[in-house]
């Protein structure tokens, strides 16, 4: 499609500043008379503090200031919070242990925040810091999931004593017994969903600022939401009320869920700029961004399907172990629960469901949201089942997923969800002809001949995401509404300017909410500038993940875009001396019905501002109109993954060979960019699927805690993609989209598991199938095909 | 402290400096060149990558005073103001970039990569060299491509120029 509008293929506005390397990341921003912070980390687990003795590294060259956990209890500091409300079967609450921004008293976990030391240089802060002399009383830790609740394991936190966060359920676990007494088949599986560490490249910064003139303060952050940050130090962690603090994300590099969260060091930063008088500035080196930022997934799944004569799935029983970390970061809870539970139904009429999860604590660095956030967990879930299912069953699998697609809309499933649109038979068609499966076959008996082992692996996914109705995910414990805001500031000129709450770090907002806005007014779309990421500009938002940047926050720009519509006709109908009802606006130009009297949107905007053709009785001056976009339902966007890949079994090494992806995002607004991330997820996907994994060693020591350690998948791991799509347009909201930001991460562990699988012949290995793991597979597979 | 002159971007420059001063850290803080960017702390991310007298090298494991007299090109030093050059410009063009973080070093490492080994790049040659460039956000898909259309790009601008 030419021009800019919708369905564009749209340069971005935002990359000639990313190119010629005048990005404006938080690292990139200096306050005059700043100083450096850096954090002493704790290096045990697990330990008690006895004391802390700061006397000499406080008499250290350049030191502004050191703060521990008992200068924020002095000053009543609030402590950091999770967001959302989980209860146990039994109907208690969550065991929530306090989450001190400095720790008081007790670590629990390596590279927990001890102290902060605040100088001249960051050399000398980490100078200074090495001084502090910590009396540690070491503890056992508690590292591994499995067995983290047992009998006579130290608790780590008061408020839980067995290390349990709690012991959750959604479903109907009666008819999901019936179904199984019912079941001519039953399909069991246990799995590992491998701990992440998400791996932005640009490491978390924050710099505090003080003004003491005004008595507010500034934060410049690396958020994905900085409104929600703003809300969090402000009404929990009670830095200052909201209209003393501004907090400012400028250019992000990469979130991927890691920057949602509201973390001790920007929390310190902002507090300790007014206790020191000085703007206070911290950036994460790499190894802190491995040991302190929440990590992403790390279960242990039973899963069971039962399955009818017919191949028809009658019910699914699924138990969870969730690790969370040592404290519960800003939406943990949420995570393994209704992110993962209402997602288990896939693209399959599953008449019962049963989930069951219990969430741990662990002496590990908290885990929270990483792109895709549950659902990825999910997918693996039910698409590795499908696979097992299938074979164990002798039938092809992707006939065995047909066999049970759903296949009219809107379908409800057991667990929660509401299936507004889709078409999985396209989708998954689709993927089939241009992977050519037909030719898998042949390609096998190649590879076979050149010694190698050859795999065919699906992923059909689904997920829930324009995240979300407000009122939907309160009654489900959220501790906030999930609507996002828009203004839209048309200036005398008629260039435009959208305020929006979404927040950009990589996603290109500067051009898709551009060109919505360019092709709704018909003005060129160098006119129009979208403004995001800093509270002082836009008064509220909810920011950006769970993939509902375009389905809500562009709905938001919708409805403030149909007010101003409104408005200009208005105004245009007394510049034309017609009456409103005769004006129509189309490509730019407001018209008066049968006649060819008409005016540009310029001249209206212009119109609006001078207000000499109307009087003030008649009409406000002024072209400026904000909404609030609340979603009625959540979308679903869904598609088929189709991984091949080939196995070197005398190396263990796997090599995509081929990949195909075929979506439906519903309605896209730029192809280049939701290709883009598509890419971006699969890779991420194949990262878990084959490369990537934290590793803590008995002790909790992270052994996977720098790029020499932890494998992050480089462009030699990688295939290109062929990536295509279908659209069934989402209901329900005005603009159709579903949203894309996730698909790829999690469609794509289950795809090149099922692959793997499919090659080695037997199903016994696990994520990240690393050389070495899929080796012993391949030769484990040899050996028994021999017997 | 010792004193460090060097010409960056065409433009003599010198400071005084710590002996540890990296030659990220004089570019970024004391010529306010922030495009070239720190990833990571074991030398392996190639955020930071700039040209050293022709040759990319990695900012973050340079030190500062070992670049006396050189001469030094940072992604700041690429367009000619709003004129971009070819690398830059394809990987616009082909969406190389999401948030932009790893790019100036791709850019970097990418010239470099033609100025070595020529301006018809195979994807396999472009995967392998991106060896030390680590990107999460574009599953390097659109880099390779980028890559390959700016160095025959660079190519067509040499005939060009002959
Ligand atoms: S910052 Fe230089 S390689 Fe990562
Ligand atoms: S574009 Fe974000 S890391 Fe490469």
């Amino acid at each position: 499609m030419a021009g800019t509008g919708i369905g564009a293929r749209v340069e971005r506005k935002e990359d000639f500043r990313f190119i010629t390397g005048k990005g404006n990341y938080t690292d990139d921003i200096n306050r005059p008379g700043q100083a450096h912070a850096y954090f002493l980390r704790s290096p045990h687990a697990h330990a008690k503090i006895r004391k802390i003795d700061t006397a000499k590294a406080a008499a250290m060259p350049g030191v502004v200031g050191i703060f521990t956990g008992a200068d924020i209890e002095a000053d009543k500091v609030g402590g950091l919070i999770c967001g959302w409300m989980i209860h146990s079967k039994d109907g208690t609450p969550m065991k929530a242990g306090a989450h001190p921004a400095l720790a008081v008293g007790k670590v629990r976990y390596v590279g927990d925040h001890v102290a902060v030391v605040i100088a001249e240089t960051l050399a000398e802060a980490r100078d200074a810091a090495e001084a502090i002399i910590v009396d540690y009383e070491p503890l056992k830790p508690v590292v591994d999931l499995a067995s983290a609740t047992k009998k006579g394991s130290p608790a780590i936190h008061d408020a839980a004593p067995d290390n349990q966060v709690y012991d959750w359920h959604l479903g109907d676990e009666a008819a999901v017994k019936a179904a199984f007494r019912k079941a001519k088949h039953v399909t069991k599986i246990d799995l590992v969903n491998n701990r992440l560490i998400p791996n932005a490249m640009e490491p978390r910064a924050a710099i505090g600022d003080y003004n003491p003139g005004e008595e507010a303060f500034t934060l410049y952050t690396t958020s994905q939401n900085p409104h929600v940050a703003r809300l969090v130090l402000s009404a929990f962690i009670g830095i200052a009320p909201e209209h003393k603090l501004r907090v400012i994300a400028p250019d992000v590099g990469g979130g991927f869920g890691s920057k949602i969260f509201i973390y001790a060091e920007e929390t310190i930063c902002v507090w300790a700029a007014k206790k020191v008088g000085r703007p206070v500035k911290w950036v994460a080196d790499r190894t802190e961004e491995f040991l302190a930022i929440a990590h992403g997934r790390d279960h242990l799944t039973h899963a069971e399907m039962a399955i009818d004569e017919n191949g028809k799935i009658l019910g699914l029983h699924v138990k969870t172990r969730a690790n969370l970390g040592a404290y519960l970061s800003t939406f943990a809870s949420s995570v393994p629960t209704y992110l993962y539970v209402p997602l288990l139904s896939g693209q399959y009429n599953i008449p019962a469901i049963y989930g069951e999860v219990e969430a741990v604590y662990t002496n590990t660095a908290p885990v929270d949201a990483y792109r895709g956030a549950g659902r990825p967990e999910a997918t693996f879930v039910i698409e590795r089942l499908m696979e097992v299912a299938a074979r164990e069953l002798g039938m092809d699998p992707a006939a065995f997923r047909k066999k049970n697609f759903i296949k009219s809309f809107p379908h409800q499933t057991p667990v929660i969800m509401c299936y507004d649109t889709g078409d999985y038979n396209a989708s998954l068609a689709k993927a089939m002809e241009i992977h050519d499966v037909k030719g898998f076959a042949r390609r096998k008996r190649e590879s076979a001949k050149a010694g190698k082992l050859r795999g065919l692996g699906y992923s059909a996914y689904i997920e829930a995401c324009g995240i979300a109705p407000s009122a939907a995910v309160g009654s489900l414990g959220a501790g906030v509404g999930l609507w996002e805001s828009a203004e839209v500031r048309v200036n005398p000129v008629g260039t435009v300017e959208v305020l929006t709450g979404s927040h950009s770090h990589g996603q290109g907002h500067e051009t898709t909410f551009a060109q919505l806005v360019a092709g709704r007014l018909g003005i060129p779309i160098e006119n129009v500038a979208i403004v995001h990421g800093d509270t002082d500009k836009v008064q509220m938002g909810m920011g950006t993940y769970g993939s509902r940047s375009g389905a809500v926050g562009m709905s938001a720009i919708v409805k403030a875009l149909d007010k101003i519509e409104a408005k200009a006709k208005k105004v245009a109908s007394f510049v034309l001396e017609a009456s409103e009802a005769d004006i129509d606006f189309k490509d730019g130009q407001f018209s008066v019905k049968g006649t060819d009297k008409s005016i540009d949107f310029a001249s209206v905007a212009l119109q609006a501002y001078i207000a000499h053709k109307f009087t003030g009785e008649q009409l406000e001056p002024g072209l400026k109109e904000g909404a609030f976009y609340d979603p009625t339902n959540f979308t679903f966007p869904s598609g088929v993954h189709i991984a091949e890949v080939e196995i070197d079994p005398d190396t263990g090494v796997t090599t995509i060979a081929k990949w195909t992806a075929v979506d439906d995002f519903g309605v896209i607004i730029n192809p280049m960019i939701v290709e883009g991330q598509v890419h971006g997820g699969i890779a991420q996907g194949i990262g878990q699927a084959l490369l990537e994994g934290a590793v803590y060693d008995s002790n909790g020591q992270l052994l996977t805690a720098s790029y020499m350690d932890y494998a992050m998948p480089r462009a030699d791991d990688l295939p290109s993609f062929r990536v295509d799509h279908t659209t069934t347009p989402c209901p329900s909201n005005p603009l159709g989209i579903k949203g894309c930001g996730e698909a790829g991460a999690i469609a794509a562990p289950a795809a090149v598991m099922n692959a793997i699988t499919d090659a080695l012949g037997h199903e016994n290995i696990a994520m990240p199938a690393t050389p070495q793991a899929v080796w012993q597979a391949a030769q484990a597979g040899l050996a028994r095909a021999a017997e | 402290m010792p004193k460090v002159s060097m010409t960056v971007n065409g433009k003599r420059v010198s400071a005084d400096v710590e002996g540890r001063t990296l030659l990220v850290q004089f570019l970024r803080e004391h010529q306010r060149l922030t495009g070239t960017h720190v990833g990571c702390d074991t030398s392996q991310c190639g955020a930071c990558v700039v040209h050293v007298d022709g040759r990319a090298i990695k900012a973050c494991t340079t030190l500062a005073l070992s670049c006396e007299g050189a001469n030094v090109t940072t992604i700041e030093g690429l367009a000619n103001g709003t004129e971009l050059h070819p690398m830059q410009a394809a990987f616009r063009t082909h969406h190389g970039l999401q948030c932009g973080f790893c790019t100036p070093g791709m850019i970097m490492a990418a010239i470099d990569m033609v100025n070595r080994l020529g301006y018809d790049l195979s994807e396999e040659t472009i995967r392998h060299e991106l060896e030390g460039n680590i990107c999460r956000c574009t599953g390097y898909h659109n880099i390779v491509k980028a890559i390959q259309a700016g160095a025959a790009a660079m190519g067509g601008m040499k005939v060009a120029a002959e």
